[in-house]
């Protein structure tokens, strides 16, 4: 669907991005991580053609990206707003022509949305006198109405209530479903191993990972195991720092170039074996090790 | 294209839609004929409508005789300072006027005397009357016939025409000329000003509240910023001929209104002007009718109109890179000096040079230079300026308003999608140089 090729994009003398090579299929949630500042929103604009990259190249579907493209790409921006005076209708007619679609078939998308979302009652109010909840329906409807075959959220669920982050989510997993592909940019870590199929993570202008959120994992394992012993027939080494809960003694241990059934059997030998289970890092941890580590580096 | 048009449509309607549209469109042309109304109103009531005063006249020269007006009325009871001012304070006269005696070649020490501060227009009265008196008195001991000093008395007017190449003659009236160039200049004056704010305005609502980004996904920043100008330069122009119409309208009826209630004589010289050449007393409104039917009212039309729009567009443009740069209207003044001084300098100038004297240098230049141009420019329409002036003037403004456009697109594109942080004029020139 996107391939981006060498892309470096400067501000003066900042780097904003740094030969970032991307590859998102079609079809897939993909995450694009990263803390505030590393080149996020920079990647997005390029591919919403808001700004051009220095060099590089950017493919949409095997072709060069060029302004035809705005009509397949839906962008929901981090920073977002309505016109406050204009009425629901009028400003999502307005973003739709905007897109490129005809009269008629915009209004009858603004109608299947609006009920969709059970929100057609307001669309003769004003922006300013809706909840914040409805408008950000309204804001979400603005994203999608000219059904993108791309879709580039930007902290989707910020600022979303709860209620409406569950029925954007669920919108979103709809819209995978119907092959659409969803670049989402975020920080909150949860949503990311909850919703996309591949990651990719930028710190500082520069890719830092990518893949699968399984081979991310996978290659994160720091292979340290979680263990509890009961009934313990020795001692146990001072180092391990065991905390008793109930004659369970708790502690975790890196398997140190043992393999697990090795590591298995000498802890047998300490007492009863209750627990035994390798530590997988969560998305958030493997982030902040990453920023953390390029930080050093 | 199609985007720009969108975005026009949406400008335009947001605006003419609103309430404040309708009711500033409609109220406005009223505001002046009222306020003029009500003083009208007000001096006839001063007028008409207060008792007649009564004025004791303390004369020890025993000559002076006043005539009363409508307002006053002068009592000649041969009293004395005292019991005058026995009068006034009992209430009896309105104040009392004290000529005591001197030589007429000095008349010193004459005073009014009232319960309340007298008017303007009473004190000139007096004095007035009272050197007329003395001029005809001293006219008359050294020997000259009042008939006579009433015969010799005459009124000039100086009527001025212009003749062209071909030999055709204009007849025009300097106040005329200086009150259309007033009229247009300063009506540019204020339409640039007051769009202009619309598009700052525009232009900070999009960017504070973030819907720009959303937008220059779409579209390109300059599409839109484009769009944005031309559909407040297209509000402004409907209201502006809103206004016109209901003008013209009003003016028809209370025009009718009046000529219904002329003098026969000058109905007539109004109907034929040839008449009112014969007649060598030409009242007032005949000739101002006769230099506004000498007044080229199509070429003066078009050329308000080209400059009305050129100004706009000239500083709308930095408008809407104003606005692009700040994210309050509070922050916006820092910007404006480049904007509200040539303006204000037009302003000034249509006042100090160009409408007193059209032709000197300093109104060429001021109606030449774009920034300057549109408001000067008018000035001299008015007055009739050479084919040569008016051309150069209106390319270098065309120039102008591409070469501004061009400026605070590139500041626009930047500025609308950057948040956080205060610009300076430096950080401005940093964008106008950047290539992307």
């Amino acid at each position: 669907m996107l391939q981006i090729k060498n892309l470096n994009k400067s501000y003066g003398s900042n780097k904003a991005l740094t030969d970032i090579d991307l590859h998102v299929p079609k079809g897939v949630i993909f995450g694009l991580l990263g803390p505030n500042g590393a080149g996020k929103t920079t990647l997005i604009r390029i591919i919403n053609q808001i700004i051009e990259g220095d060099t590089g190249e950017i493919l949409i579907d095997k072709e060069v990206l060029n302004p035809t493209h705005i009509s397949k790409i839906g962008y929901l921006p981090e920073e977002r707003g309505l016109y406050k005076k204009m009425k629901v209708w009028d400003q999502l007619m307005y973003f739709a022509r905007l897109k490129g679609l005809s009269h008629s078939e915009a209004k009858s998308k603004i109608n299947f949305w609006l009920e969709k979302l059970e929100i057609s009652s307001w669309k003769e109010k004003k922006i300013e006198d809706l909840s914040k909840g409805m408008a950000q329906k309204v804001q979400f409807i603005s994203t999608i109405i000219h059904e993108p075959p791309l879709l580039i959220l930007d902290e989707p669920f910020s600022g979303f209530d709860p209620v409406n982050a569950e029925l954007i989510k669920n919108e979103i997993l709809e819209l995978k479903e119907k092959g659409t592909t969803v670049i989402l940019s975020t920080h909150r870590m949860e949503s990311v191993e909850l919703l996309c199929d591949q990651v990719a993570m930028i710190n500082r202008s520069k890719k830092i990972l990518d893949g699968t959120i399984r081979e991310v994992k996978k290659s994160f394992r720091p292979e340290v195991y979680k263990i509890s012993l009961r009934e313990l027939k020795q001692l146990l080494p001072r180092e391990w720092i065991a905390k008793e809960d109930d004659g369970n003694y708790n502690f975790t241990l890196p398997l140190s170039g043992k393999t697990p059934n090795e590591f298995l059997s000498e802890l047998m030998q300490y007492g009863e074996v209750s627990q035994f289970q390798e530590v997988v890092p969560s998305m958030e941890e493997i982030f902040i090790h990453q920023v953390k580590a390029t930080q050093h580096g | 294209m199609d985007k720009i048009w969108l975005v026009i449509q949406r400008e335009y309607l947001a605006r003419v839609k609103k309430k404040s549209f309708l009711l500033a469109t409609l109220i406005t042309p009223l505001i002046f004929p009222a306020i003029m109304g009500i003083f009208v109103w007000i001096s006839l009531e001063d007028e008409g409508g207060d008792a007649l005063r009564i004025i004791e006249v303390v004369d020890e020269n025993k000559m002076f005789f006043l005539e009363s007006s409508e307002q006053y009325a002068f009592s000649f009871s041969d009293t004395d300072k005292e019991e005058a001012k026995k009068m006034v304070q009992e209430g009896d006269r309105y104040g009392f006027l004290y000529i005591p005696e001197f030589k007429l070649e000095d008349p010193q020490g004459i005073v009014f005397y009232g319960e309340e501060n007298p008017s303007m227009s009473l004190i000139s009265y007096l004095e007035n009357n009272l050197r007329k008196k003395i001029e005809e008195q001293r006219l008359f001991e050294s020997g000259i016939d009042p008939k006579i000093i009433n015969e010799v008395r005459t009124n000039v007017g100086i009527r001025s025409i212009t003749l062209d190449e071909k030999g055709g003659e204009t007849v025009n009236d300097a106040t005329v000329n200086y009150a259309l160039g007033f009229l247009t200049g300063i009506l540019i004056y204020i339409f640039i000003f007051v769009y202009g704010n619309q598009i700052m305005q525009g232009v900070i609502e999009e960017k504070s509240s973030r819907i720009v980004e959303i937008l220059v996904s779409s579209l390109k920043p300059f599409q839109l910023m484009l769009g944005k100008i031309v559909g407040i330069g297209a509000v402004g122009l409907t209201q502006f001929l809103i206004w016109v119409v209901l003008i013209g309208t009003l003016t028809t009826f209370v025009m009718g209104y009046l000529g219904m209630q002329m003098p026969q004589q000058t109905a007539m010289e109004m109907a034929n002007p040839e008449l009112a050449n014969s007649i060598p007393q030409t009242s007032n409104v005949a000739e101002i009718m006769q230099v506004i039917s000498g007044i080229n009212f199509l070429g003066l039309v078009l050329s308000f109109l080209f400059y009305f729009l050129g100004g706009y567009l000239l500083y709308g443009a930095m408008f809407a890179a104003i606005g692009s740069a700040v994210e309050a209207p509070s922050e916006a003044q820092q910007f404006m000096f480049p904007v509200t001084i040539p303006l204000i300098a037009a302003y000034m100038g249509l006042f100090v040079f160009v409408l007193n004297d059209p032709n000197s240098s300093a109104s060429f230049w001021l109606s030449i230079i774009p920034l300057t141009s549109p408001i000067a420019m008018m000035g001299r329409v008015s007055y009739g300026v050479p084919w040569s002036d008016l051309v150069l003037s209106m390319s270098l403004l065309i120039a102008g308003f591409l070469f501004t456009t061009w400026m605070a697109g590139k500041i626009y594109r930047i500025g609308i999608l950057m948040h956080g942080t205060k610009p300076s004029y430096k950080t401005l020139w940093k964008w106008i140089r950047m290539n992307n």
